[in-house]
C-alpha cells in the first residue's frame, strides 16, 4: 500500500499534477500545433486532412526561403563568434581591471538590454544611412556585414553578462597557485581562466546564436532590400497568408534550436556539475 | 646552518594602513619556521612578499642572498600551499602535480617520473587520474603539498594549511607535514592563527602583532620566556600581575603586585631599578592547588630559599572545567581578582577532591613567574 503524500512530495497531490500538466499545455501547446499542422494535408491550417511530408519538400524547393535560412544562419554564426570573443574580453576587463569611468562602462554595457528592440532598429537604421553607408550589392556574405554588425552589437552584452556572472564564481588563489607554479599571464588564462568559463562561454555563445537568428525588430530595420533572413522572410510569406510551409519552416528552426541547445547543455552539464562540486 | 631567507628592514603599507612594520627576520636552511600571530597582524603579508604576490614598500627581501623583493612569483625559487588549497578543479591529479613541472619546460616522460614519486612521498599512489571533486578534503591538501614540492622548491610556504581540515585529520596531519619536511629537507615557512600548530610542528616560531615581529623563539622559549604581555597571553593561556618591584639583587628580586596579597618572590635578578614597573606572567599549570580545610599548606619541594610568606594566595573555587586529561579550575581571590590553575588528572581517583566553592590556597615556585617589561 502506497503511503500518503509527505509535507514536501508536492507531486503526489493531485491538485498540484493538474497545475504541472495545465502549465505545461499552455506552453507547448502552440508549439506542438505548429509542428502537428506542419504535416497536414491541407492547404488550410484549421483542419487536419491527413499525413503529408509534402510542406518539406515545398520548403526545401523554395530557394528564397532557403537563401534566407542561408543568411540567418551565416549571420548567426558569424556574430556569435564575434560577440562571444568581444563578450568574453568585456567580461576579463571589468573583472580584472580598475580604471577610471568602469560604472559607466558597466552601466552602459547593460544598454542593449533594457533599451527597447524598436529603438535599437530606428538606431541601426540611421547609423547605416547617414554615418556608414553599408553598400548593398556586395558579394555574400559581405552584404550581410550591416546585420551581422547590428546583431554583434547587442548580443555581445549578453555574452558579457554571463561571462562576468561565471566569472565572479573563480577562486582568485587559482590565479596565484598557477603563478606560483612558475605559469605566465596567458599561461594562467588560458590553463586555468578558460576552462573555469567554458559553461558560460557555451551559456554565452548559445544565448548570442539564438538571439540572433530569430532576431526581426532590428534586423528588419538593417537589412538592405536584398538581404532577407528568416524571421523576415517568414513575416512577408505570413502577411499573405499563414501556409503550412510557414510551419514546416519554424518547425526545422525549433528542431535545430533545441536540438542545439541540448547539445550545448549536454556539452557543459558534467563540467558544471563537477567544477562546483569541487569548488 | 646559513640564513637562506633574510627579511631587511620590510615595511608594507597598503594606503595608510601599516600591514608590516619594519620587520628583519632570517629562516635558516633546513628550517621549520612559523609565523604566528592574531589574523591581521600582517603574517599572511609578510608570507605573500616571500612568494612574491605583494612587492615590499620598503626593506628588501633576499632568498639564497639574491634580492628578489621585485621578482615575479613564477621566477623565485619557492612555492606555495594555499589555505584552501587551490587545487585545479579541471585538472586531474597528476596534472595538477604536473603542471608547475609542465610550465617549467620539463619533457613528458621525466614529468611523469616526477609526479609518480611526488604522488608517493603524498601516500596517493594511485590516485592520479582522480579528478579534485572525487577526493576528500585531506586528499586534497596532499595533492597541494605534492604538487609544490614536485618543483623541488628551495623554499615551502604554507599559509594556514590545516585550517580546512577537521580537528582529528588536522592532529593526524600535523605530524605527517613535521615528518615530510624531515624526509625532504626543505625549508618550510609555514603562517597560522593556531599557536598549538605553530608549536606542535615549528622548530622556531615568529609572533606577530599589528605588522610588528613580537618575538623569535623556539617553541618552548616563546612558552616559557615569553618577551612581552603579548606574547605571554597570545601563547598558552597566563594569569598577568602587574606589580613594582621592591627589591633587586643578582640572586633574588622581589615584587609587589596590588592584586596579590603576599610578595612574590623570584630566584632571579631583574634588570631594572627598585620602583620599576613590571609584569608577572604566571602559567595555569604552575600553579599548586591545596584545600585551606587542611590547615597550613605542605612546603612546596626544590623551592630552596623561598622566605615564609611569599608566592602564596588564597582563593575559592568559582568554576571547574573537567577536560578529561586535564581540569581547569577558576579561582578567585579575596580581592575578587581571578586566576586561572590547572592540574593534570593524574590518577583516576582525583586524590583530593576540589569542589566548587572550596576555599584553597594557590602557591608557586620561586621560579614559575615570567617577568615581562612591557
Amino acid at each position: 500500500m502506497r503511503s500518503a503524500p509527505g509535507p514536501l512530495e508536492y507531486l503526489r497531490r493531485w491538485q498540484l499534477r493538474m497545475w504541472l500538466i495545465a502549465v505545461a499545455l499552455f506552453l507547448y501547446l502552440p508549439l506542438a500545433t505548429l509542428i502537428v499542422f506542419s504535416f497536414n494535408d491541407s492547404k488550410r491550417t484549421i483542419l487536419w486532412k491527413g499525413f503529408t511530408l509534402d510542406w518539406y519538400a515545398k520548403l526545401f524547393a523554395d530557394t528564397d526561403l532557403l537563401a534566407a535560412f542561408g543568411n540567418s544562419l551565416t549571420i548567426a554564426l558569424l556574430s556569435t563568434l564575434i560577440s562571444t570573443v568581444l563578450g568574453t574580453l568585456t567580461a576579463l576587463l571589468l573583472w580584472r581591471f580598475r580604471f577610471p569611468g568602469k560604472p559607466l562602462f558597466e552601466g552602459a554595457l547593460a544598454l542593449p538590454i533594457v533599451v527597447p528592440e524598436i529603438c535599437l532598429g530606428v538606431a541601426f537604421l540611421v547609423f547605416f544611412n547617414t554615418v556608414l553607408r553599408w553598400p548593398s550589392e556586395l558579394p555574400w556574405p559581405l552584404n550581410l556585414g550591416a546585420i551581422t554588425i547590428a546583431h554583434v552589437s547587442f548580443s555581445f552584452s549578453f555574452v558579457a553578462l554571463v561571462v562576468r556572472a561565471r566569472l565572479a564564481s573563480f577562486d582568485r588563489n587559482l590565479e596565484d597557485a598557477a603563478r606560483d607554479l612558475g605559469a605566465g599571464e596567458w599561461a594562467i588564462v588560458r590553463d586555468i581562466v578558460l576552462p573555469h568559463l567554458r559553461p558560460g562561454l557555451i551559456a554565452g555563445a548559445l544565448l548570442a546564436f539564438t538571439l540572433s537568428l530569430d532576431d526581426f525588430v532590428i534586423t528588419f530595420f538593417t537589412s538592405g532590400p536584398d538581404t532577407v533572413t528568416f524571421p523576415v522572410k517568414v513575416y512577408a510569406m505570413v502577411r499573405f497568408s499563414v501556409t503550412p510551409e510557414v510551419n514546416a519552416a519554424s518547425t526545422l528552426l525549433i528542431v535545430l534550436t533545441v536540438g542545439l541547445t541540448a547539445l550545448a547543455l549536454r556539452m557543459q552539464g558534467t563540467d558544471l556539475v563537477k567544477t562546483q562540486a569541487a569548488a | 646552518m646559513s640564513a637562506i631567507i633574510r627579511f631587511e628592514d620590510v615595511t608594507k603599507r597598503y594606503g595608510p594602513v601599516l600591514a608590516v612594520d619594519n620587520v628583519s627576520l632570517s629562516v635558516e636552511e633546513g628550517e621549520f619556521f612559523a609565523l604566528l600571530g592574531p589574523s591581521g597582524c600582517g603574517k599572511t603579508t609578510l608570507l605573500r612578499m616571500l612568494a612574491g604576490f605583494e612587492t615590499p614598500s620598503e626593506g628588501r627581501i633576499l632568498i639564497d642572498g639574491a634580492d628578489v623583493s621585485t621578482t615575479p612569483p613564477n621566477r623565485r625559487p619557492v612555492n606555495m600551499v594555499f589555505q584552501n588549497y587551490a587545487v585545479f578543479p579541471h585538472m586531474s591529479v597528476a596534472d595538477n602535480i604536473g603542471y608547475g613541472l609542465r610550465m617549467g619546460g620539463v619533457g613528458i616522460g621525466e614529468r611523469a617520473r616526477r609526479v609518480d614519486e611526488a604522488l608517493a612521498l603524498v601516500k596517493l599512489d594511485g590516485l592520479g587520474q582522480r579528478k579534485p571533486d572525487q577526493l576528500s578534503g585531506g586528499q586534497r591538501q596532499r595533492v597541494a603539498l605534492a604538487r609544490a614540492l614536485v618543483k623541488r622548491p628551495r623554499v615551502l610556504l604554507l599559509d594556514e594549511p590545516l585550517s580546512a581540515l577537521d580537528a582529528k585529520l588536522r592532529d593526524a596531519m600535523r605530524s605527517e607535514l613535521a615528518a615530510l619536511q624531515h624526509e625532504v629537507g626543505i625549508t618550510f615557512v609555514l603562517v597560522t592563527h593556531d599557536q598549538d600548530e605553530a608549536l606542535a610542528m615549528a622548530g622556531r616560531c615568529a609572533v606577530m602583532n599589528r605588522g610588528l615581529l613580537q618575538q623569535v623563539a623556539t617553541p618552548s622559549d616563546l612558552y616559557e620566556f615569553p618577551n612581552s604581555r603579548f606574547v605571554a597571553d597570545f601563547i598558552g593561556s597566563v594569569n598577568l600581575f602587574e606589580g613594582q618591584l621592591t627589591l633587586d639583587e643578582p640572586g633574588r628580586a622581589i615584587v609587589h603586585a596590588p592584586d596579590l596579597a603576599a610578595p612574590v618572590f623570584l630566584d632571579h635578578g631583574v634588570t631594572g631599578g627598585t620602583g620599576t614597573t613590571l609584569w608577572l606572567a604566571l602559567r595555569p599549570e604552575k600553579i599548586v592547588l591545596n584545600k585551606r580545610a587542611d590547615g597550613p599548606p605542605p612546603p612546596l619541594s626544590d623551592d630552596g630559599d623561598t622566605p615564609p610568606g611569599h608566592n602564596i594566595a588564597e582563593g575559592t573555587i568559582r568554576a571547574i572545567g573537567y577536560l578529561g586529561s586535564e581540569s581547569t579550575y577558576d579561582i578567585a581571590l579575596g580581592n575578587g581578582r581571578h586566576v586561572r590553575a590547572l592540574r593534570s588528572n593524574l590518577t583516576r581517583w582525583d586524590q583530593e577532591e576540589l569542589t566548587m566553592g572550596e576555599p584553597v590556597w594557590l602557591r608557586w615556585h620561586s621560579c614559575s613567574p615570567a617577568v615581562l617589561l612591557s
